[in-house]
C-alpha cells in the first residue's frame, strides 16, 4: 500500500517533511528529525506562553470550520474541579479528504507531540484519539507509536523528567460521518449514538465526560510542534494574514497527479492544480473544483483563479473546509454529482432534527428521479428551494453541508438539470408555490 | 434571580436571566410552537419548529434552548420565522402517512393543529413515502413508525418521568425509529405515558384504538379509584361507556401522570361479572337474583330486628367520604353499634397523635416534589405509590433532591438515591437512625413510610424527625383510593369522625373472630379474601359490592354497588388531600352506596335527611375537624386541598396486626383490578415488590 | 459468552482507558473488535457487552443501529467495500461497483451463498487521492482498475 504520493518541489513541507523517510513512523526517525524538541521547549514555558505562540501562528482549525486554534485553546478554563481532557478528531470523513490518515500513518509521533503541547497549554492529563472505524490499520500504527512514547518517557508520568504527566489512548469509531462533528464525536466517545449535543456549553467547558476538553483535528495538533520549534510568527508568515502556515491539501478527481500536498495558505489554486497536480487529465478542460470537501460549494473553472486561504475562498462563495480539493473535467455530469453528494448526506444524517433528516431524504429522492429521467421543470426550483429551507435551520452543520453544494450546483449548472428534464416526455411546467 | 429586559415582537417584557425563551414567550402570552420541547423534560432542539429571529444572531435560533439575556430582541412572527415553520412542517409531512381519517389522534393531534395553524395547505412532495408496518409492543402499546416525528418525548417520559427507560431509538437518519426494551416487545410499567405524550398518532393505546374520535366523547374529570395517591383522571366517555382514561389537561396533583391502573384499569367497570341486580340467598342456600325492592325490604327488616351491640359494620377504602361518614353515623346511631372498622393499611392514627399540637406536618404530594430531601422507609414506592414515586423522581431531576431509601429489598429509588440502605422491616428505624447526620443537613425533609412502621415505631420515627432540627413532614402510606378518608370519617371502632374518641367496639379482626355477631354489613370491602372465615355462623351478612367477592359468597343478601366512576362525592388521598369525584356514567342495575344506605334507612323508617353527596359533605364540613376549612372553590373546580383533621391527642391504641398493607404492585389493587382485563393481560411480574 | 483470550485481555485493558464510572465509553470499540472476531454483532454479544458495561440490551441496540460498520447480520469472510463517493465516482468508482456486482452476482450488503464474500457500496473511506478505492475487510486497495478488481476478487474466491 502506498504510504504517500511523490512529493512536489512546489510544496512547503513543514508537517510532512518526514514523509518518505525510512521508518518515518518510528520514534527513532522522529527523534532524529527534530522530534519532541518542541515538547522540551514547551515544558520550560508557561501554558499562556504556549497558547500565545499558537495564537501568533494564526493557525486555524484544519478539520473544516477553520476556527482560530489559539483562541480555542484559551477557552479551556485554567482552573477546573474536573479533570481536563484532550480529544483528537481523527474521524476524517469529509468526502475528498485523506490527509489525517497520512499524518498518522507517516508521522504518528508528530501528532503525539502536538497533543502533549495542547496538554501543557490547557493542563490536561488524559487524551483520546478518535479514529474512524475504516482506518482500522492506523490504530495499530498509533498504538505502536504511543507505546514507544511511553517507553521513551514522552507519555505517562514524569514526562522528560518533569512533573508533567499525560496518558493517551486510541479509540475507534464505527462508521458515522456525523461523528466528525465535535459534539457528536464526544457522544460517540462516551459510547452513545453519534448525535450532536446542544451547545453551549462548548467542549472547552463541558466536553468529554462532561469535563473541559480541548478538541482539535489531527492536522491541527500535528502543526503545533513546528509552530513551537520555529516560532508562531515565523509559521504564520508562511501563509497569509489571518491564515497562518501551511496545510495539507488533498487533490483528487480528474487530475494527472492526485495526491496530498502541503502548501502554504494562500497558494494559488490553479497553480496547485496545474503545476503540482499536473493539470486536468486526458488533456481535457477544467469544469469545476470542489475546494474543501464535498460540503463546500463548487467553483466554476472561471472562479478558481484564487489563492487557497480561508478568506479568499470564502469570498469566492465557498470554503477551504477540510482541504479536500476535487477537480472535475468538462465531461462531469453535475446532476449526477448533486445526486451523489445528496446520497452521502442522506446516508449520514443522524436523524435528530427534522429539516436535515427529511430534507436530505426528499432531495435524494428528487435528484434520483431527475437523474432517472423523470424530472419535471418545477423540480429544479424545488430542489434549490428545499436546500435553502434546510440551510441554517438544522441542529448541526450537516444540514448546511448538504444544502450548500446543492444550492451551488443548481444555481451554477441549471442548464444541465433542464437538459435532464427536457428529455422527460412527460415533463410539465407548473410550480406549486409555497409562500 | 436577576431580571433582564427582553423584547418579543416589539413588546418589552421582563424575565429571569437565563430562562428559556420559549417559556418566557409563553408566560407573556406568545406561542412559540414546538414538538420536541416539553416542559420539565430534557432539551432536544430537534424539531426546529421553535426557530425564531433574534437580533444580531446570524441565523434563526431555537427558542427552546435559548436562554434570554439582557437586551435580547426577538421576533416570533416575522417573515423568515413564518417561512421556516412552514418549511419545517412541509419536511415533516413529507414522510408522514397523512392517514388522519383513520388515526386515533385525529382531532387532538399536535401535528394536525400545527399544520392547520402554521403550515401550508398544499404539498410539493411527490416522491414515494417510506413505509414500515405497525408493531404491537404490549397489550397496551402499539407503534406506527411512519407516523413518528422522532420528537423523543416518549423516550424521555419513560426514562426521565417514569425512571423506567424502556424506550430507545435505533437506526439512523430517516430510518430512525423508536425501539422497545426487549427487542420486539416492551417490559415496563405499561403506564401508557408514552402514548399520551406522543404528539401524533405514532404510539396508540390497545384499549382505545379505533374505538371513537376525540370529539365524540364526553370528558369527565374525576379521581382514579385504585391506589391511595389520588390521581386526577379524565375519563373519555362514549355511549355510557368509559373508553379512555388520561389527564392531558395536566390538572390536579398528578399533572399528566397516570400509572397503568389510572390509565387503563377502568375496564373493571364494564366487566361481564359486574353485579347488575341484588342477590338473596334462597331456601336452598343459593344466591339468586332478586328485585331491589325485595332485597331492600328484607335487609331493612333484618337490620331493624338485629340492630344493637352485636351488629358489625365494615366500611370501605374506596367508597366516598360521604358514604363512609353516613355509614358510621348510621351504624352508631340507627344500628346502635360501635363495631365498625375497615381494612387499615397504615397507622395514620398514631401519626396524627404523634403530631398533636403541631401544624402543617402532614406532607402533600406537591411537597414530595419540592422538599430538599425525601426519605422513603419500608415501602416499594414505585410499585405501591406510583404518583409519589414519580414526584420523588421529578424532584430529583428538577431540584436535585437528596433521596434516601431504607427498604428491605431493591427499589427503583435506589438509582436516584444519595444513599440507600437495606434493612428488614423490623430494623427500619435503626437504619434510619444511621442517616441522622446527613438528614440533619438536608434543609427540609419529607418522610414516607409503609405499614410496618406502626404503633410505637411511628412515634419513634416522628421523634427522630423532630430531633433533626429541620422542618420535617410525614406521609403515612396507605393502600386505597379512600383509605385515609375512611379513617378521617371515623370508620374505626374507637374513633369517630375527626378521630374523636367514641365508645369502643370490635375491630375488623375481632368482628371476624367473634362467634356471636348478629349481623355483618360489609360495604365495599372483602374481608374474607384469602380464605378467611366468619366465626359467627348465624350472622346475617349483607354485602354491597361491584362483584361477587369471597365475602359476597358468604352473604345472605348482596346489593350491587356503583363504582367510583358512577357517583359524585369526595375522596381523601394518602396525603390527606381531599378531591371531588364526578359521575362519568350512569349505573345499570347497581346503586351508589350512599343511595343504598339512604334506602335502607327509609326502609327501617328512619330519616337521615337528604341523602345526597353535597348535603352529606356539608355535614362533614360542619362537623369533622379539618374538613371545615377546606377551600371549596378549589375542590369544586377539580383541585385538591389538604385536610389536617385533628390537632390534639388521639386516645386510641394501635392493635398489633390489625394494620397491614395488601402489598399491591403496580398491576394490582384489591378486588377491582382482578376484574380488569387489561391489567391481567399486561401483568409483568406478579407480586414483584422489591425486585 | 466469552471471547478469545486475546480479545478478553484487550477488553480488560480497554475499560481502563476511560474515567471511573464511564466504562460505557468502551462500548463501540468492544462492538467493533467483537464483531471482527465473531463476524457480526449477535444478540448474545449485545446482551453480554451490555451486561459488562451496565447497559440494557436496548441501550446497546440503540448504538449498534446507529453505526454503519456494525452489522447484526454476518457479512462474508471477505467484506468487499467499494467507494462510490465523489472522488472515487470521478475516477470510475460507480463503474467499479457495478463491475463487482456483476462479477460476484451480489448486490449491496449481500453475502455469497458460501458466506465467503459480501459486497457493500460504501461512502468515502478516505482514499480520495488514490481513487477509485476499495477495502476488503480493513485492507485498502488504491487506484483499482476493473482488471485489478477481478484479480483481487478471484483471489478471495479461492
Amino acid at each position: 500500500m502506498k504510504l504517500f504520493n511523490e512529493p512536489s518541489p512546489l510544496e512547503t513541507r513543514i508537517i510532512s517533511f518526514r514523509f518518505g523517510l525510512e521508518n518515518s513512523a518510528s520514534i527513532d526517525t522522529y527523534l532524529a528529525h527534530d522530534g519532541y524538541k518542541a515538547l522540551r521547549k514547551a515544558l520550560e514555558m508557561t501554558p499562556d506562553d504556549v497558547i500565545n505562540e499558537v495564537k501568533a501562528s494564526n493557525l486555524r482549525g484544519r478539520g473544516g470550520a477553520g476556527f482560530p486554534t489559539g483562541l480555542k485553546w484559551s477557552f479551556v478554563p485554567r482552573a477546573s474541579e474536573k479533570p481536563k481532557y484532550i480529544v483528537v478528531n481523527a474521524d476524517e470523513s469529509e468526502p475528498g479528504t485523506c490527509k489525517d490518515r497520512l499524518l498518522i500513518q507517516n508521522d504518528p509521533h508528530q501528532l503525539i507531540e502536538g497533543i502533549l503541547l495542547g496538554a501543557i497549554a490547557v493542563g490536561a492529563k488524559k487524551g483520546w484519539i478518535y479514529i474512524r472505524g475504516e482506518y482500522n490499520y492506523l490504530i495499530a500504527i498509533m498504538d505502536k507509536a504511543i507505546a514507544e512514547a511511553y517507553k521513551n518517557g514522552f507519555l505517562g508520568k514524569n514526562i522528560c523528567g518533569t512533573e508533567f504527566e499525560f496518558d493517551l489512548y486510541t479509540h475507534t469509531g464505527a462508521g458515522a460521518y456525523e461523528c466528525g462533528e465535535e459534539s457528536a464525536l464526544l457522544e460517540s466517545l462516551e459510547g452513545k449514538r453519534g448525535v450532536p449535543r446542544i451547545r453551549p456549553p462548548f467542549p472547552a467547558i463541558s466536553g468529554a465526560f462532561q469535563s473541559p476538553t480541548l478538541l482539535n483535528n489531527v492536522e491541527t495538533f500535528s502543526s503545533v510542534p513546528a509552530i513551537l520549534r520555529m516560532g508562531g510568527t515565523a509559521y504564520s508568515d508562511l501563509g497569509v494574514p489571518k491564515s497562518g502556515g501551511t496545510r495539507m491539501v488533498c487533490m483528487s478527481g480528474h487530475v494527472n497527479r492526485p495526491g496530498v500536498y502541503e502548501v502554504p495558505l494562500g497558494f494559488p489554486m490553479m497553480k496547485f492544480v496545474n503545476e503540482i497536480g499536473g493539470g486536468v487529465w486526458k488533456g481535457r478542460q477544467l469544469k469545476a473544483i470542489i475546494p474543501g470537501g464535498s460540503s463546500s460549494p463548487l467553483l466554476r473553472a472561471e472562479e478558481c483563479d484564487i489563492p487557497m486561504d480561508y478568506d479568499s475562498i470564502a469570498k469566492a462563495g465557498s470554503m477551504l473546509g477540510s482541504g479536500g480539493l476535487m477537480v472535475m473535467d468538462e465531461t462531469t455530469d453535475m446532476v449526477k454529482l448533486a445526486l451523489r453528494i445528496m446520497r452521502f448526506y442522506q446516508h449520514e444524517s443522524c436523524g435528530w432534527c427534522i429539516p436535515c433528516r427529511e430534507g436530505t431524504t426528499w432531495l435524494k429522492k428528487m435528484l434520483q428521479r431527475v437523474t432517472d429521467g423523470h424530472g419535471q421543470a418545477r423540480d429544479i426550483d424545488l430542489i434549490g428551494d428545499l436546500a435553502q429551507n434546510m440551510r441554517g435551520r438544522t441542529f448541526c452543520p450537516l444540514g448546511d453541508a448538504a444544502a450548500m453544494p446543492t444550492i451551488a450546483i443548481v444555481k451554477k449548472y441549471r442548464n444541465e438539470f433542464e437538459a435532464y428534464v427536457a428529455k422527460n416526455p412527460f415533463a410539465a411546467s407548473e410550480l406549486v408555490s409555497i409562500s | 434571580m436577576a431580571l433582564v429586559n427582553v423584547t418579543i415582537n416589539g413588546v418589552s417584557v421582563q424575565a429571569e436571566n437565563g430562562a428559556l425563551l420559549i417559556e418566557v414567550a409563553k408566560q407573556n402570552g406568545i406561542e412559540i410552537p414546538a414538538f420536541c420541547y416539553y416542559e420539565g423534560m430534557s432539551l432536544q432542539a430537534a424539531c426546529r419548529m421553535c426557530l425564531v429571529e433574534v437580533e444580531k444572531a446570524p441565523k434563526l435560533m431555537a427558542g427552546c434552548t435559548l436562554p434570554v439575556a439582557e437586551g435580547m430582541v426577538v421576533r416570533t412572527e416575522s417573515e423568515p420565522v413564518v417561512k421556516a415553520r412552514k418549511t419545517t412542517l412541509e419536511f415533516l409531512l413529507s414522510n408522514h402517512p397523512l392517514d388522519c381519517p383513520v388515526c386515533d389522534k385525529g382531532g387532538e393531534c399536535e401535528l394536525q393543529d400545527m399544520t392547520f395553524k402554521y403550515g401550508v395547505g398544499e404539498s410539493r412532495f411527490t416522491e414515494a413515502k417510506q413505509h414500515v408496518p405497525e408493531k404491537q409492543w404490549s397489550p397496551v402499546v402499539f407503534y406506527d413508525a411512519p407516523r413518528c416525528i422522532l420528537c423523543y418525548r416518549c423516550v424521555r417520559v419513560c426514562n426521565e418521568g417514569m425512571g423506567v427507560g424502556a424506550l430507545g431509538v435505533s437506526n439512523r437518519g430517516v430510518y430512525s425509529e423508536i425501539i422497545p426494551s426487549h427487542g420486539d416487545h416492551l417490559e415496563c410499567d405499561e403506564c401508557g405515558s408514552c402514548i399520551d405524550i406522543c404528539p401524533v398518532g405514532s404510539l396508540t393505546s390497545g384499549i382505545y384504538r379505533y374505538k371513537t374520535r376525540p370529539w365524540e366523547m364526553e370528558h369527565v374529570g374525576t379521581v382514579c379509584t385504585h391506589c391511595s395517591n389520588g390521581c386526577k383522571t379524565t375519563l373519555g366517555v362514549r355511549n355510557n361507556e368509559i373508553v379512555r382514561g388520561n389527564n392531558r389537561d395536566r390538572s390536579g396533583i398528578n399533572g399528566e401522570f397516570l400509572c397503568v391502573k389510572g390509565r387503563y384499569a377502568f375496564d373493571f367497570n364494564h366487566h361481564p361479572e359486574r353485579l347488575q341486580t341484588p342477590l338473596i340467598r334462597n331456601a336452598e342456600g343459593v344466591l339468586e337474583e332478586a328485585s331491589w325492592s325485595r332485597a331492600l325490604k328484607l335487609v331493612a327488616e333484618k337490620f331493624k330486628a338485629l340492630a344493637g351491640p352485636k351488629f358489625g359494620v365494615i366500611g370501605s377504602t374506596r367508597t366516598t367520604n360521604e358514604e363512609n361518614y353516613l355509614l358510621q353515623k348510621f351504624a352508631r346511631t340507627t344500628l346502635g353499634t360501635a363495631n365498625i372498622d375497615h381494612h387499615r393499611s397504615g397507622d395514620v392514627v398514631t401519626l396524627v397523635d404523634s403530631l398533636s399540637g403541631k401544624t402543617g406536618q402532614l406532607g402533600t404530594v406537591e411537597e414530595v416534589y419540592t422538599a430538599k430531601a425525601v426519605l422513603v422507609v419500608a415501602t416499594d414506592l414505585s410499585q405501591q405509590h406510583p404518583l409519589l414515586a414519580n414526584k420523588v423522581r421529578a424532584n430529583f431531576r428538577h431540584h436535585k433532591a437528596a433521596v434516601y431509601a431504607v427498604t428491605p429489598g431493591p427499589v427503583r429509588e435506589d438509582k436516584i438515591a444519595r444513599k440507600f440502605l437495606r434493612a428488614a422491616e423490623g430494623d427500619s428505624i435503626a437504619a434510619v437512625e444511621s442517616l441522622r447526620d446527613e438528614l440533619a443537613k438536608a434543609g427540609d425533609l419529607v418522610i414516607l413510610f409503609g405499614d410496618s412502621i406502626q404503633g410505637e415505631k411511628v412515634r419513634q420515627l416522628v421523634a427522630f424527625g423532630e430531633s433533626l432540627g429541620i422542618p420535617v413532614k410525614y406521609v403515612c402510606l396507605v393502600d386505597y383510593a379512600n383509605s385515609r378518608g375512611a379513617m378521617d370519617m371515623g370508620v374505626l371502632p374507637d374513633l369517630g369522625p375527626g378521630y374523636h374518641a367514641t365508645a369502643p367496639g370490635l375491630n375488623l379482626q375481632q368482628m371476624l373472630e367473634a362467634t356471636d355477631l348478629s349481623a355483618l354489613w360489609v360495604v365495599g370491602a372483602n374481608p374474607l379474601k384469602g380464605g378467611k372465615t366468619l366465626a359467627s355462623k348465624d350472622a346475617f351478612v349483607v354485602v354491597q359490592d361491584l362483584f361477587r367477592t369471597e365475602t359476597a359468597e358468604r352473604a345472605d343478601v348482596v346489593l350491587p354497588a356503583g363504582s367510583a366512576y358512577e357517583k359524585n362525592g369526595t375522596v381523601t388521598n394518602v396525603c390527606g388531600q381531599v378531591q371531588r369525584i364526578k359521575k362519568g356514567i350512569e349505573t345499570v342495575g347497581s346503586k351508589a352506596d350512599l343511595a343504598i344506605i339512604g334506602l335502607l334507612a327509609r326502609g327501617m323508617g328512619v330519616s337521615l335527611g337528604a341523602v345526597d353527596a353535597d348535603t352529606i359533605f356539608a355535614e362533614i364540613a360542619a362537623t369533622v375537624p379539618g374538613y371545615s376549612q377546606l377551600p371549596m372553590p378549589i375542590i369544586l373546580t377539580g383541585g385538591a386541598a389538604q385536610t389536617h383533621p385533628v390537632n390534639g391527642r388521639v386516645p386510641a391504641s394501635t392493635v398489633p396486626g390489625n394494620i397491614s398493607s395488601a402489598r399491591d404492585t403496580l398491576f394490582t389493587t384489591g378486588s377491582l383490578t382482578r376484574y380488569s382485563k387489561i391489567l391481567n393481560e399486561v401483568l409483568e411480574k406478579p407480586g414483584a415488590l422489591y425486585s | 459468552m466469552t471471547f478469545s483470550p486475546e480479545l478478553e485481555a484487550k477488553f480488560a485493558d480497554l475499560v481502563t482507558h476511560y474515567p471511573e464510572g464511564r466504562q460505557r465509553a468502551a462500548l463501540i470499540p468492544m462492538l467493533m473488535f467483537g464483531q471482527d472476531e465473531i463476524g457480526s454483532v449477535t444478540q448474545e454479544m449485545m446482551e453480554e457487552l451490555g451486561r459488562r458495561l451496565g447497559l440494557s440490551t436496548m441501550q446497546v441496540d440503540e448504538v449498534v443501529g446507529y453505526y454503519s460498520m456494525l452489522h447484526k447480520k454476518p457479512m462474508g469472510k471477505f467484506h468487499v467495500q467499494v467507494c462510490t463517493n465523489v472522488a472515487c465516482m470521478l475516477r470510475g468508482g460507480a463503474e467499479l461497483y457495478d463491475h463487482a456486482c456483476h462479477k460476484l452476482g451480489l448486490g449491496h450488503k449481500q453475502v455469497s451463498a458460501d458466506g465467503r464474500i459480501s459486497l457493500e457500496e460504501v461512502e468515502c473511506m478516505g482514499a480520495c487521492s488514490w481513487a477509485p478505492a476499495i477495502q476488503v475487510n480493513y485492507d485498502f486497495h488504491h487506484e483499482v482498475s476493473t482488471d485489478q478488481l477481478d484479480t483481487i476478487l478471484e483471489g478471495l474466491q479461492k
